[in-house]
């Protein structure tokens, strides 16, 4: 284990789906931590390393809006993508008249979250990863917004913007977040290599803090 | 055609004069509106198909600029039809080495497809194979004032059934309602990433002909509805680099608009002179250069 990160990020929309609720989709009421953990893939990843996200802070008051758009309903076919690079059918294609569903979406409205992290070394790490090293590209990253790609709340039309945290800023809670608020069981992360079996974990909001306890994962031996 | 290796942010400003932008199927097709803030709404979606349409529109047939997620009037299906009816085959395309797998074929569709190139796509419905995800990520565009939308009744002159004319005694009138609104400027935020750029073969090319669809794309989706729609500006931030040299919303805060100077307070926009957009240049940071392209 190593020294932790901090990192802001926002946005004027989020989506973290309920994927018990995937046809119409409705989010989470807070960032979940796979979502988090995403996000700063996009800042800094590499094979050596694997993010661990230990507490999540809600920085504005959480309200959700919906929107209905006009979607497809198929995804487009292996066999069908295999035989037109064949050469043995004409190209495939999806018409959107004929494959529509309109799907409403429980969004959140302009979110502002604190991500705390760590990360662990893993097995596929090369002799010149150090744990130094990439801690301090992440947090260079963090502070001159540079990124692999810009990260999103959730799905990719939700843009997150981010930052370094200000000193003293956490200090500060929201009224309408002050107390104890049970979010129930939320999803903690994929397994991925365990036939991405999802985990869950009991999330409790307390003064607007979400603590995450840890991932064991049972696909590889928790390090 | 070299793959698109800058990270790059923009900035697109489009209006529209007495139309509706994007209907919402929530609110009977209405014009959509955040109703915390009574600000106008664009998806995402609603840009990326007009995208579509243009390119299949400019591209016709050429290779390797093909739709994949289609409308259903794409004059390309008539050239298609003319080809078929000629007895002609279809072009050959080249044939992938033998047991190719999951990522021939993903390469294949975006070689093929510019909108998979673009915006990625969903490719199986096995969970392991073939999701790739493209560079252009969209944000939903909103107004820069709150908008006002105006339903418009209008009356038709004639009925669709027998019974209906029956109803009226031969009046044959119906009444119809349009939503419109009046006037607004609406500002959409991009981002491109050269690492999906990579995965999916999006070029310099193809980044051109995007800001050409940007510029242009309104001119091609003239309708009943959505009077008149107008790309007023477009401009890029181009990273030296592929991860960047600042965030992403410094960049983007230093285009703003503003009211005209002149303009009373009270006075609703109607125009895009009621608007002044303005690009604070001296703000901009080192390693990146703005593109002014509209």
């Amino acid at each position: 284990m190593t020294r932790g990160i901090q990192i802001k990020v926002w946005g004027d929309y989020a989506l973290f789906s309920r994927p018990e609720f995937k046809t119409e989709r409705a989010s989470y009421e807070v960032l979940t931590p796979s979502a988090a953990r995403g996000i700063l893939e996009a800042v800094h990843w590499k094979r050596a390393i694997r993010w661990v996200i230990d507490r999540i802070h809600v920085r504005r008051p959480i309200r959700f809006e919906t929107i209905r758009r006009n979607e497809v309903a198929g995804k487009a076919p292996y066999t069908s993508a295999r035989q037109a690079a064949r050469g043995e059918k004409p190209m495939p294609y999806l018409v959107v008249e004929d494959d529509r569903q309109q799907r409403a979406a429980l969004v959140l409205r302009d979110v502002e979250y604190v991500i705390e992290a760590h990360f662990d070394m893993t097995d596929r790490a090369g002799p010149g990863d150090n744990p130094a090293k990439h801690l301090e590209m992440a947090r260079r990253r963090i502070e001159r917004g540079q990124c692999a790609w810009q990260p999103s709340l959730g799905t990719r039309e939700f843009t997150a913007f981010f930052g370094p945290v200000e000193p003293g800023e956490l200090e500060t809670v929201p009224d309408a977040l002050r107390g104890e608020r049970d979010l129930g069981w939320m999803l903690h992360d994929i397994d991925f290599a365990d036939g991405m079996t999802p985990h869950f974990f009991h999330a409790v909001l307390r003064d607007g803090v979400l603590d995450v306890p840890p991932f064991t994962p049972r696909g590889r031996a928790a390090s | 055609m070299s793959v698109l290796s800058n990270r790059i942010e923009f900035v697109y400003y489009f209006d529209v004069t007495n139309g509706n932008p994007n209907g919402d199927p929530d609110m009977g097709n209405m014009p959509r509106v955040d109703p915390a803030t009574q600000k106008g709404l664009v998806t995402d979606v609603c840009l990326k198909r007009k995208i579509r349409n243009f390119v299949a529109l400019a591209k016709g047939d050429a290779a390797g600029y093909d739709i994949y997620v289609r409308e259903r009037a794409i004059l390309n299906e008539q050239n298609r039809r003319a080809y078929d009816d000629l007895g002609m085959s279809w072009e050959p395309r080249k044939l992938p080495k033998k047991g190719e797998d999951a990522k021939a074929v993903t390469e294949w569709m975006c070689k093929t497809f510019f909108d998979i190139r673009a915006f990625g796509a969903v490719m199986t419905t096995d969970v392991n194979c073939g999701q790739v995800r493209g560079p252009t990520q969209i944000t939903f565009a909103q107004s820069v004032d709150a908008i006002q939308p105006l339903p418009v009744s209008i009356t038709r002159m004639a009925v669709t059934t027998v019974a209906e004319a029956e109803k009226q005694s031969g009046d044959n009138r119906t009444m119809g309602e349009k939503h419109i609104v009046p006037y607004a400027l609406y500002r959409a935020e991009g981002f491109l990433s050269p690492h999906f750029a990579n995965a999916t073969g999006f070029s310099e090319d193809d980044l051109q002909l995007l800001w050409q669809a940007l510029i242009n794309m309104f001119d091609h989706d003239r309708s009943a509805s959505r009077g008149r729609m107008t790309a007023r500006r477009l401009i890029a931030f181009r990273h030296d680099s592929a991860l960047g040299n600042a965030p992403a919303h410094k960049l983007l805060e230093l285009v703003k608009a503003g009211s005209a100077a002149g303009r009373s307070p009270d006075a609703p926009a109607r125009t895009f002179e009621d608007y002044v957009v303005t690009f604070d240049e001296a703000g901009m940071p080192a390693g990146v250069t703005a593109e002014i392209l509209l």
